[in-house]
C-alpha cells in the first residue's frame, strides 16, 4: 500500500495525497525523535571525532589546526598508549577468561538442586548491581585497609603486600575486582543455557558411563554454545572499556603502570587539553574494539553453528 | 527437576555458601568499619564495631548533600526511562510494521553503534553539548541517555514486537482507530514485558553512570550520587570513617532497588542475552 503512494509521489508530483501526508507525518512522530536523538547524541559526534583526529584542537580556542595523519604518526610512537595498550590488552584476556570461568563453575552449583538458590543468586549478582566507580572505592578500602588486617590476622604472606602500590598487585586489584563484578551478570545467563540442555540428555549419557567432564565437554558445551558467545562479547567489552574501576582503584598509578587506554585517551583529552590527539587514540580504539568483538562473534557464532 | 537432595549436593551446598560468603566480605568490611570511630577503624579494621555509632553517617550525610544528590539521580534516571521507553517503543514498532529503506538503514546504525565505546564519542560530544546548550543542566543530560538509549531499547523492542500479530492492529483500523490510538491502546500494554525488562536494565545503567554525567555537570548542586562520591573522595582521601558511610550511603538505593526488582532484573538479562 505503501510502495503505490510512494510512486504516486514520485511519478506525479502535484498528487500529494492526504493518506501519503499522513503517513509521512506517522513516520516522523514515531521514528524521528529517537533518529533525532540519536543522530546529536551518537552520530554526529562519531563522525566529528572522525574529523578532529586529523587536527590540533586544546578544546577550548576556535584554533583547529588540520595536522593530517601527525596524530596517527605521534601515537604510533607514544610509549605510553602502547604501554595502556598492552596494560589494556593483559588486563582484558585476564579478566574474560577468569570472569567466564568463575562465572560458569557458579551456573553449574547453582543450577543443582540446593535450598538456598535465589538467596546465593542474589549474593553473587550483587556486586554488578553497583556503580563501578562505588566499588572501585570499596575496594580501594579493602586493599589498603582490610588485606592489612587479614594479613596480620592470618599472616599470609600475600596479605601483606603492598596492594595498589606496585605495578603487579595493582594490575591484579583491577582484575579482581573486574572478576567480582562480573561473575554475577555471566552465571546469570550461564544459568539460563544450562537450564535450557535437556536433562534426559544427561542422565542417558552418565547411564552409558560418560564422567562428569566427558558429559559437560560432549553434551553441555556446544549446547550452551550461544551463551558462550553472548558472554565472551559482553566481557570482552567490559574489559576493554574499563574506565571506572581504573579511575576509582590506581588513577592509572602507580606510574602509569596501570592505565588502561579508556583512561589514557580521558587524561589525553580532559587534563593533557590534547583534544585532536584524543580523538584520534579514540578512533583507533573503536576500530581495535570493533574488529575484536566482530571477531569474536564471528568464531563464536561458527562453533555455534557446528554444534 | 528430579535430583534427590544427595550428600554430594549438600556439600556443593557448603561450598557455595563459603563462596556466598566470600563474596558479602567487602562489604562486611566496609559497613562494620562505617560504625566505628577512626581510631577504632585504625586499631583493627576486620573487627567488629565495639559500639555501634551512626557519627559518620550523620556527617557523610551532610557533606554530601544527600537528599540533594539523591533526587538529582532519581530526576535523571526516571525522565530518561521515562523518554527513553516513549521514544524507542514507537520507534521500535514503525520499523517493524513498515520496515522502509530508512529504517532498516537507522536500525543497522543503531545496532553497530552498540559497539563504538563512549571514549570514541566523548570529547566531540562535549563539543556538540557547549553548542546545543546541553552542558550543566538536567535536561541537557537526560537528553543524552535519550539518545544512547536508544539503540539497546530499540533493538530490544524491535524483537518483541515480532510476536504481536498484526491482526489485532488491523481490527482495530478496521473498527476505526487511528494510527497513534493503535499504538498506543492497543500495542504499548502489549509491550509490557519488554518495556519492564527496558526500564530495568537502563535505572541499573543510567543510575550508576559516572563519566557522562562528570562531563556534562560541573554546578555541585546538579550531581549525582556517583558524582558526589567521587568528589567526596577526592577531598576526604584516607579519613576512612567518612569514606566509608559516605559509601554506604551511595550504594543503598540501588542495593534496594534491586532486592525489590530482582526478579525482572534476571529475567531481562536472560531475555535480553539467551535468544529463545
Amino acid at each position: 500500500m505503501e510502495l503505490k503512494q510512494k510512486f504516486a509521489l514520485e511519478t506525479d508530483g502535484k498528487k500529494v495525497t492526504s493518506k501519503s501526508v499522513s503517513t509521512f507525518i506517522q513516520q516522523l512522530v514515531f521514528v524521528g525523535p529517537a533518529a533525532l536523538f540519536f543522530t546529536i547524541i551518537v552520530l554526529i559526534p562519531f563522525g566529528m571525532g572522525m574529523y578532529y583526529s586529523f587536527t590540533e584542537w586544546n578544546g577550548v580556542s576556535n584554533q583547529i589546526k588540520w595536522v593530517g595523519l601527525d596524530n596517527f604518526i605521534q601515537i604510533f610512537n607514544d610509549e605510553g598508549f602502547k604501554d595502556s595498550f598492552w596494560f589494556t590488552v593483559r588486563f582484558t584476556v585476564t579478566s574474560v577468561i577468569l570472569t567466564n570461568v568463575l562465572g560458569f563453575v557458579l551456573s553449574l552449583i547453582l543450577t543443582r538442586a540446593l535450598k538456598l538458590t535465589n538467596v546465593l543468586r542474589t549474593v553473587f549478582f550483587l556486586p554488578n548491581v553497583i556503580a563501578g566507580l562505588l566499588l572501585g572505592f570499596i575496594w580501594q578500602f579493602i586493599f589498603i585497609k582490610g588485606f592489612e588486617a587479614i594479613g596480620n590476622l592470618t599472616g599470609i604472606e600475600l596479605f601483606n603486600l603492598p596492594w595498589l602500590g606496585t605495578a603487579q598487585t595493582g594490575f591484579w586489584a583491577i582484575v579482581i575486582v573486574s572478576v567480582w563484578q562480573g561473575a554475577g551478570y555471566l552465571m546469570i545467563i550461564y544459568i539460563a543455557a544450562l537450564n535450557n540442555v535437556p536433562k534426559e540428555l544427561m542422565e542417558a549419557a552418565e547411564i552409558d558411563g560418560a564422567s562428569y567432564w566427558q558429559v559437560l565437554k560432549n553434551i553441555v558445551a556446544p549446547m550452551i554454545m550461544p551463551a558462550v558467545t553472548v558472554c565472551l562479547f559482553l566481557s570482552i567489552s567490559w574489559s576493554f572499556k574499563m574506565f571506572d574501576l581504573n579511575f576509582a582503584l590506581t588513577k592509572g598509578g602507580p606510574f602509569n603502570s596501570t592505565k588502561s587506554v579508556a583512561l589514557d585517551i580521558y587524561v589525553e583529552a580532559f587534563q593533557n587539553n590534547r583534544y585532536g590527539l584524543g580523538t584520534a587514540k579514540a578512533l583507533i580504539f573503536f576500530l581495535i574494539v570493533a574488529a575484536v568483538t566482530s571477531l569474536q562473534v564471528w568464531v563464536t557464532k561458527r562453533k555455534e553453528i557446528e554444534a | 527437576m528430579g535430583e534427590k537432595y544427595s550428600l554430594k549436593n549438600f556439600f556443593l551446598e557448603i561450598t557455595a555458601v563459603l563462596l556466598g560468603l566470600l563474596f558479602l566480605i567487602p562489604f562486611y568490611f566496609v559497613i562494620a568499619n562505617s560504625l566505628k570511630t577512626f581510631s577504632e577503624l585504625l586499631l583493627n579494621p576486620a573487627a567488629l564495631p565495639k559500639m555501634i555509632q551512626f557519627e559518620n553517617y550523620v556527617r557523610a550525610w551532610e557533606i554530601l548533600k544527600f537528599p540533594t544528590v539523591f533526587i538529582n539521580s532519581l530526576i535523571i534516571t526516571v525522565l530518561s526511562n521515562v523518554g527513553i521507553v516513549v521514544l524507542s517503543s514507537m520507534a521500535a514498532y514503525r520499523m517493524v510494521r513498515f520496515p522502509t529503506k530508512f529504517n532498516n538503514l537507522f536500525f543497522g546504525l543503531l545496532v553497530a553503534s552498540m559497539v563504538i565505546p563512549f571514549q570514541s564519542i566523548m570529547i566531540p560530544l562535549v563539543k556538540v553539548g557547549k553548542t546545543v546548550g546541553l552542558l550543566n543542566n538536567i535536561p541537557g543530560l537526560i537528553a543524552a541517555y535519550l539518545g544512547f538509549g536508544a539503540a539497546l531499547s530499540i533493538f530490544l523492542y524491535h524483537g518483541f514486537m515480532k510476536s504481536i500479530p498484526k491482526e489485532i492492529e488491523e481490527a482495530a483500523i478496521v473498527d476505526g482507530c487511528t494510527s497513534y490510538q493503535v499504538f498506543w491502546k492497543i500495542i504499548f500494554p502489549l509491550m509490557k514485558p519488554m518495556t519492564v525488562t527496558v526500564l530495568v536494565l537502563n535505572s541499573l545503567w543510567i543510575w550508576n553512570d559516572f563519566l557522562l554525567p562528570s562531563l556534562f555537570l560541573s554546578d555541585p548542586e546538579l550531581r549525582t550520587i556517583p558524582l558526589a562520591a567521587s568528589s567526596f573522595f577526592a577531598q576526604y582521601t584516607k579519613q576512612w570513617d567518612l569514606a566509608l558511610a559516605s559509601l554506604v550511603l551511595g550504594v543503598t538505593p540501588i542495593v534496594i532497588f534491586f532486592l525489590a526488582m530482582q526478579k525482572h532484573i534476571i529475567k531481562g538479562i536472560t531475555s535480553g542475552s539467551v535468544k529463545g
